[in-house]
């Protein structure tokens, strides 16, 4: 195994070339484009086997590579924000025409204004197409979640395209030492690509066809959504396999930091995390019973892990590093769905926090983690409040 | 007896949605004649969408890749990055889309496609509107021409804008070979797309389609409309291989280009002014054309 | 490939050459073009033109028109050019 302090865009390279992808398609966008510029390195260095298809979109980066998919071969895109909501017609194309396509997605604010900082709400606005989505804490587990992806997109239980995002800086450009597996153990890990629909000339298969409201539409429609519940428990076994030949895992679709006996219960994901499970070690140590949940997975969403984490605590904080306009935070509104009825506690909070790439600090989670104190002592006050607006 | 002039096995079957008479099958049909089995086709939203039928059945006998609107030019483009990364070397590449899908929301991607030199065959079959939603004007629809978001009205609101060269397009970004062909010419058509077949890098052929719902004629009149627009010089009959252009269907008695609007519907309001003005035009493009046919001569 | 619920549905839309066959087009026909076969010459451009692949090519080298699949637009009367076949209303 060896060992590089890299980015995060980097590392995703890594798993890139690791995974043995046959087919890259992409178009440049801050912050993603280091990734595929390092896959370009790799291409014309020899260091990877694979097409790269320089195309003129992002739209035709997701386009080509559907296409790839269906011909047989392993893919792969990145991009963020605006190249993301470019791409959202053919997000649906790609759950629809079950190409296990994979993508790293930067995080990344939408304009106007101009803002290349992060923010989630380019990859929740694709929440409805059928994409398995992932969202990183570390530059290793970008890479790790890379090849646990492929696994899960091209089971035969599941073949579905999946993304992981990664918080735009904070993961893309911060360096930070990543083991990088040997090619070996991805090797035995992640099988080539077999897809059940590739290219036969003697069978030939039209993909795509019409279908009318009478006849199957509804159906295939139903088998995405079958497909997106294979793949939690795919998501639970392939990321324990994953741990006992590389070593480590993440607790499938939702880390629990601290959380059993937690009062006051954070969830949130994406780095934001990493300072939340030090602003919780710090509570703890003021006595406070602090614990967070860090949602790994947002589609398919765990529900029952949530419901099964949250029985304890009195008081249940959601951080969004988004906002539904004319509703809450995205997060917000699918825990408060996936609770109803569920748990005792009524005293669920919404905190609004890092819009546009806001640093959210120690000092932003410790003002969360008071504001529920005074939430299980007094009573909830508001049930959303943006956390550091300049009021 | 004589013998067929084209090859008789079929790739693509009957049963289709095609409207009576429609000229996108017979570009298809003989697209294939040409191609043979080993061939994989991606075909974005037009009538050729439909046209194979519904779920789950097929009336092509090869791979068939549905994609989006504007994507055929990246749809290929990953196919045959695929077909590469496999290393199967005996398969040909085809996009096969309508003039909206070309001309208009897709040419970004067919431009992307050609540009970056990618080894497919890009058949835009012509018929200048888009006829699946229901007749709309697109780029590639003539002048004076009728469809239902140009109606003549009280303010002769018809198409006023001249259709848009595509081959000419993408000459200029010099592709190793560009080509119109007709459905009323499918020797012509064969022979072209054979050629096509040969050549690496990427190829671009326009295929003259009528559509007789859209261009409100009776629907025997297919072959005749389409063999009128070439005797006109509405619709050339040439290829461009590396610049070098040829014509490959002379045109010796040109017929006045009244003769072809008069057989349509869809030029009925034209009086004899506008008339005037199209063969004006028309003869203008062809000149154009015989002086580039000269000038490349002898490259 | 009849499915009978979700369970038959494949898990993408694919579809597989069992084809349009069973979708006859000959029911949509208004016009029925009846050959005359004594002034055929077989140059089979009749058999060229036909957008649905409605013209047989028989073993003997005459053509047949295929009723079940002809949707009656008459691109082969109008191309052959000995006037063999003619256009009749459907009963």
């Amino acid at each position: 195994m060896v060992k590089k302090v890299i980015t995060g865009n980097s590392a995703a390279a890594y798993g890139v070339k690791l995974a043995r992808v046959q087919v890259v398609s992409a178009y440049p966008i801050t912050p993603q484009t280091t990734v595929v510029e390092k896959l370009a390195d790799f291409v014309a260095n020899g260091e990877l086997n694979a097409r790269f298809v320089n195309v003129e979109s992002e739209h035709s980066a997701l386009a080509a590579l559907i296409s790839a998919s269906l011909g047989g071969a392993r893919t792969f895109t990145a991009t963020s924000a605006h190249g993301l909501a470019l791409m959202h017609e053919m997000m649906h194309w790609a759950a629809g025409a079950r190409t296990p396509v994979v993508m790293v997605n930067v995080n990344r604010a939408m304009g106007p204004p101009w803002n290349i900082w992060a923010e989630m709400t380019d990859s929740i606005a694709q929440r409805d197409t059928g994409w398995i989505q992932f969202y990183g804490e570390s530059n290793q587990e970008v890479l790790d979640t890379m090849i646990q992806l492929y696994r899960i997109c091209e089971d035969k239980e599941v073949m579905l395209p999946g993304m992981i995002c990664e918080d735009a800086f904070y993961l893309s450009h911060t360096v930070l030492p990543v083991d990088i597996p040997e090619q070996e153990d991805v090797d035995r890990f992640l099988p080539p690509f077999e897809s059940a629909y590739k290219l036969d000339f003697d069978n030939p298969v039209s993909i795509g066809s019409l279908s009318m409201p009478h006849q199957w539409y509804m159906e295939l429609r139903y088998k995405i959504a079958e497909s997106m519940e294979n793949a939690r428990k795919k998501i639970v076994e392939v990321d324990r396999e994953f741990g006992k030949i590389f070593g480590r895992s993440y607790s499938g679709l939702v880390e629990n930091y601290r959380g059993d006996d937690a009062d006051l219960l954070l969830i949130c994901a994406g780095t934001m995390a990493s300072t939340a499970k030090d602003v919780v070690d710090e509570m703890r140590n003021e006595g406070v019973k602090a614990g967070l949940l860090r949602l790994r997975v947002f589609r398919p969403f765990p529900n029952a892990e949530i419901v099964n984490l949250v029985q304890n605590a009195k008081v249940i904080g959601v951080a969004d590093r988004s906002i539904s306009f004319g509703n809450q935070g995205p997060f917000f509104t699918e825990i408060k769905g996936a609770l109803y009825g569920k748990i005792p506690t009524k005293l669920l909070k919404n905190y609004i926090v890092g819009i546009g790439g806001r640093d959210v600090t120690t000092n932003t989670l410790k003002s969360i983690f008071r504001n529920m104190a005074s939430i299980k002592d007094h009573g909830l006050d508001e049930e959303v409040t943006w956390v550091d607006l300049k009021r | 007896m004589a013998k067929p002039t084209i090859p008789t096995e079929e790739y693509m079957l009957s049963g289709h949605m095609a409207c009576l008479g429609c000229g996108a099958p017979l570009a298809m049909r003989y697209l294939l004649k040409a191609l043979g089995k080993r061939t994989v086709v991606s075909i974005p939203a037009c009538c050729w969408a439909v046209i194979p039928g519904v779920f789950p059945y097929t009336n092509l006998k090869v791979p068939l890749v549905y994609t989006a609107f504007e994507v055929t030019g990246a749809s290929i483009s990953g196919l045959r990055a695929a077909i590469d990364a496999r290393g199967i070397k005996d398969v040909n590449v085809v996009g096969f889309a309508g003039d909206g899908g070309t001309a208009d929301i897709g040419i970004q991607a067919l431009s992307g496609a050609v540009e970056r030199g990618e080894n497919i065959i890009y058949m835009c079959y012509d018929n200048e509107a888009y006829m699946n939603t229901g007749i709309q004007r697109s780029s590639l629809t003539p002048f004076g021409a009728w469809t239902t978001t140009t109606p003549v009205g009280k303010t002769k609101f018809w198409q006023k804008t001249q259709k848009k060269n595509m081959v000419e397009i993408m000459v200029a970004h010099r592709i190793p070979y560009a080509a119109t062909v007709s459905v009323a010419y499918p020797e012509d058509f064969i022979n072209k797309v054979r050629k096509a077949a040969g050549i690496p890098g990427p190829k671009y052929i326009h295929a003259f389609a009528p559509c007789p719902t859209g261009w409100r004629m009776p629907p025997e009149k297919t072959i005749e409309i389409a063999r009128l627009a070439t005797d006109s010089c509405v619709f050339p009959i040439y290829e461009v291989e590396y610049g070098k252009y040829k014509i490959t269907r002379k045109v010796v008695n040109k017929k006045p280009v009244a003769d072809y609007l008069k057989m349509q519907g869809r030029f009925s309001h034209l009086g004899e002014e506008e008339m005037k003005q199209i063969q004006e035009y028309v003869d203008r493009e062809w000149e154009l054309l015989l002086k580039k046919e000269e000038f490349t001569k002898e490259w | 490939m009849a499915f009978k619920s979700v369970k038959d549905v494949p898990l993408g839309p694919y579809c597989h050459l069992e084809s349009t066959l069973i979708n006859k087009t000959g029911e949509w026909r208004n016009m029925r073009p009846v050959l005359d076969r004594s002034k055929c010459i077989r140059c089979y451009i009749c058999w060229k033109f036909c957008p649905d692949v409605a013209i047989k090519i028989l073993p003997d080298g005459n053509i047949e028109h295929d009723y079940e699949f002809c949707k009656g637009c008459g691109i082969c009367a109008n191309e052959c050019p000995k006037k063999a076949i003619t256009m009749v209303r459907e009963e």
